[in-house]
């Protein structure tokens, strides 16, 4: 076959891409990734697992694979794979303390992004306003402004923590009144993230109260993020604002297996609510990728099949998982105080924000960039061993110092890192640094 | 944007008739014509079929055949495997894209690079997605060739655009045996073009009549396209799916072309598994780039392990592409002794199958049987009530043509339905029964 050349003549003349993807076109985690990747360094940034699935997920998977249902390759219920939203429906009855109905008030994502998309899709129009708190998984502005709408951002601020002791992200809150003044009759709706990534924080049932309030008042609609629910340390409550007088019937809670099942590859999420709101995300939904895979979704419903099972036992994943995570925190802060940077312990999920303002004299200056510093601060560390990342200075409109650092509390033991390189024994966070070797090796 | 929100507010699922009158009532009071009944509906009613065991289900396009053993196998062993168990790269798995570019840059002669001219999504529904929200917009129009796949229609409107139709027409007026014997008027093709045409929606092998377009009825698109600057955007899931004496001609190999056309496939349609839902869009980057962006603000990456396998299983068949053991070309040999089974049970019942060249689909005329429909209640096209019809007292479903035509156009295909034809034998066994013994009953 021989090479087609093309003309001048054909090349499109006039400007092909829709205007809604302006201002979306960048995305932290392309860039990232693809610099950890040039790097070879240890991946502490993006942020999946480096530990494998639970045993009882892969022999699942394993088992579903072998069997002789073919019918596992092919399509199933376009919104959900009917053991999944059973389960699901069960469960989340149960923690929201209501009847659920897996046709109508339960909908399966690809992943809690895709839940995110279709709520954004279905609620947001031209000139709603959207409040979105500080710091935000970075997703949620572009979502909001592709879907027409204009952020509204509000920030979670520090209060000084008691004498000698470390802040944690519960000392982060946000203003009632500040928080009151960004709801007006164009707020559509709040986008509320607990347990929230980057921080940490897990909103107190006091918190949320607040937040419903206002909802409640300007009849406005809640996207609640609740990825991270079973990542919650210190014995802390997660509590679910869709189970908040006045909430259920505006509220869209979002979870993922990716998150639960430590099995982020897998994509595949949901989306909890009242039919009146799922109804719109369904339509969202059949318009844009209209069926999740089926393997993934079959193995998810025996994991929470499972889970349900066990629930509130000591051998449940939802018990043992954090348990292991809040030890490797607990590490994790020791060292990062041991070389004198200040973290900000979390309540919950798997990251963690250090103060880094201390270390601004090792990273080279360079003259007249506009990079801002924590950007440069990050790439640095990638270039010397560790791949952390810098989203305050891009993702703040608010107060905060860009000098605060998001890392990623792994727990890997012995276990592949990203790189391919040689295992790690615990902690994780690693940098190698003249005169400094933050973790015993 | 707006106009599919207002229509959303007036969609409720599922769509009994009550709630379907109700929706016409309220489409009447605020003006908005009556298109988004098809939408949501009738696939869901269709499906709803598929879970009853007694009825013969030739509707949905989903294959009862199990995919390659091979395929199968992959996906296990990818399962042991714990790295392949979280993110991979956004915008495609790095072995698959690799995969995927080796294939086609032998398919269609020309070099493709797999990071910047690949994008892989979810399902061959989720490039469409992808590409009609990151290059259509208001004040575009969009060109439809009817019949269509269903989804054409609502993605182009909700990305604020016309659909301008176009319907193939039965050249033999009456006596088409062929998928072939349905073309595009020429001129009337031209006339669809003007200043606001940003693309043509090209799906080549045929959803539902199995045309298989010619390198000339591809070179009028691809001349109308250059003269006028617009885009294609070819949807080519069942481009494997060709069968004896047909070839399947990419678009964006003509000259002029690669520039302006994504090109889709499907790992669903390639190797059997729908249940994957992984597809992919190839082009020029600075189309794909678009496209990219809208991926990662939609759904950022596609699942790991079934990307994985999915390369694995294109290396054992890119590596056999000269061998005809190759699963590009056993499983269009395969389905074409089920095609040709499927045509002669339903002659020999008495309705006049349309043969198609290509895809996984046949389309039959079902007028001739004169069937007494008076019973079926509805103000419905003559297809919708035969199937329904046929689902109740014949336990056998296809899907009504309508659904898959403009509201100008329904006069035109409402005497054909279709039925699926990639199912084991059993299937078309019980099929065979059923058309065997219609005359026998009574209704």
């Amino acid at each position: 076959s021989s090479k087609l050349s093309f003309s001048s003549q054909a090349k499109m003349s006039r400007p092909v891409q829709a205007r809604r993807l302006e201002g979306v076109d960048k995305n932290i985690w392309v860039e990232f990734v693809k610099l950890a990747a040039t790097y070879s360094t240890v991946n502490l940034g993006q942020g999946f697992p480096d530990f494998p699935p639970p045993d009882f997920l892969k022999e699942a998977f394993t088992r579903a694979l072998s069997g002789e249902k073919h019918m596992l390759h092919q399509y199933t219920r376009a919104f959900g794979h009917p053991p999944l939203v059973k389960i699901l429906a069960q469960l989340f009855g149960k923690l929201l303390g209501r009847e659920l109905d897996p046709m109508t008030n339960v909908m399966v994502t690809v992943g809690a992004y895709q839940a995110l998309f279709c709520c954004f899709q279905a609620f947001v129009d031209e000139g709603d306003e959207v409040i979105i708190i500080e710091p935000f998984f970075d997703c949620y502005e572009p979502m909001v402004k592709m879907a027409g709408g204009t952020p509204v951002f509000i920030p979670l601020r520090p209060k000084a923590p008691k004498d000698g002791k470390l802040m944690s992200s519960a000392d982060w809150q946000l203003d009632p009144a500040e928080l009151a003044s960004k709801f007006s009759e164009r707020t559509k709706a709040i986008v509320l993230n607990s347990p929230n990534n980057p921080l940490g924080k897990v909103f107190s049932r006091e918190e949320l109260e607040l937040i419903a309030d206002l909802c409640v008042k300007h009849d406005a609609l809640c996207i609640s993020d609740e990825v991270y629910e079973w990542l919650v340390y210190d014995g802390k409550e997660h509590v679910r604002i869709a189970s908040l007088r006045g909430m259920w019937d505006r509220t869209v809670s979002i979870g993922s297996a990716g998150k639960t099942f430590s099995v982020t590859g897998w994509k595949v999420g949901w989306t909890v609510g009242p039919n009146r709101l799922l109804q719109h995300l369904r339509t969202m939904h059949q318009n844009s990728v209209y069926h999740c895979a089926t393997a993934a979704q079959e193995v998810v419903a025996q994991g929470f099949q499972r889970e349900f099972e066990r629930y509130g036992k000591p051998d449940s994943y939802f018990v043992q998982l954090p348990k292991e995570m809040q030890q490797k925190r607990d590490q994790l802060v020791q060292s990062l105080v041991a070389v004198g940077m200040k973290p900000i312990i979390p309540e919950g999920t798997y990251f963690l924000v250090a103060d880094i303002s201390e270390f601004k004299s090792d990273v080279p200056d360079v003259p007249n960039s506009d990079e801002p510093y924590d950007s440069r601060f990050a790439k640095w560390m990638v270039k010397n061993k560790v791949n952390a990342s810098a989203l305050f200075h891009r993702i703040y409109h608010g107060v905060f110092v860009p000098s605060l650092l998001a890392v990623l509390i792994r727990a890997s033991s012995g276990g592949n890192t990203t790189s391919g390189q040689r295992p790690h024994p615990d902690p994780v966070l690693v940098w190698k640094k003249p005169g400094h070797c933050l973790s015993p090796w | 944007m707006t106009f599919w929100k207002k229509e959303c507010s007036l969609r409720q699922w599922p769509l009994d008739t009550k709630t379907q009158d109700e929706l016409k009532a309220l489409t009447t009071m605020c003006g908005i014509k009556l298109v988004s009944k098809r939408y949501c509906h009738h696939w869901v009613e269709f499906t709803k079929v598929a879970a009853d065991p007694s009825i013969v289900n030739l509707g949905q396009g989903l294959p009862d055949i199990s995919p390659p053993s091979y395929v199968k196998e992959e996906l296990a062993n990818v399962a042991a495997v714990d790295r392949l168990n979280q993110y991979t790269r956004g915008f495609g798995h790095p072995s698959l894209v690799k995969a995927l570019s080796q294939v086609y840059e032998r398919v269609c002669g020309r070099k493709i690079d797999p990071l910047t001219d690949i994008l892989v999504t979810v399902g061959g529904y989720g490039s469409l997605f992808s590409t009609i929200q990151a290059l259509i917009e208001e004040g575009d129009e969009v060109i439809i060739i009817e019949p269509f796949y269903d989804c054409y229609e609502p993605m182009v409107k909700m990305a604020g655009a016309k659909p301008v139709f176009i319907p193939l027409r039965n050249k033999n007026d009456g006596n088409c045996a062929s998928s072939a014997d349905w073309v595009l008027d020429p001129g009337e093709l031209a006339k669809k073009f003007n200043s606001k045409t940003k693309a043509i929606i090209l799906n080549t092998p045929h959803n539902p009549i199995g045309k298989v377009f010619t390198r000339e009825e591809l070179q009028v698109i691809a001349d109308l396209c250059i003269k006028h600057d617009t885009l294609c955007i070819s949807d080519e899931v069942y481009e494997w799916l060709v069968y004896k004496g047909k070839k399947h001609i990419k678009i964006a190999t003509l000259p002029g072309m690669w520039e302006r056309t994504i090109t889709i496939g499907s790992a669903g349609k390639t190797y059997s598994v729908t249940g994957w839902k992984l597809g992919w869009s190839i082009g020029p980057q600075n189309l794909i780039k678009h496209l990219q962006v809208v991926h990662q603000n939609t759904l950022y990456t596609c699942p790991t392990p079934l990307q994985e396998a999915l390369a694995r299983a294109f290396w054992i068949d890119y590596k056999r592409m000269d061998d005809p053991d190759c699963y590009f070309y056993s499983l269009s040999r395969e389905l074409e002794s089920k095609r040709d089974r499927m045509a002669q049970l339903l002659r020999e019942v008495g309705l006049k199958p349309v043969i198609p060249d290509g895809g996984y689909f046949m389309i039959a005329d079902v007028s001739t049987l004169n069937v007494d429909l008076s019973d079926v209640d509805g103000n419905q096209p003559y297809d919708y009530k035969f199937v329904k019809w046929m689902i109740k007292s014949k336990k056998l479903s296809a899907i009504p043509l309508s659904a898959f035509c403009g509201p100008e156009t329904k006069g035109q295909f409402e005497k054909y339905i279709r039925f699926c034809f990639i199912k084991e034998d059993s299937t078309l066994d019980a099929a065979e029964v059923i058309l065997k013994n219609w005359t026998k009953q009574t209704d």
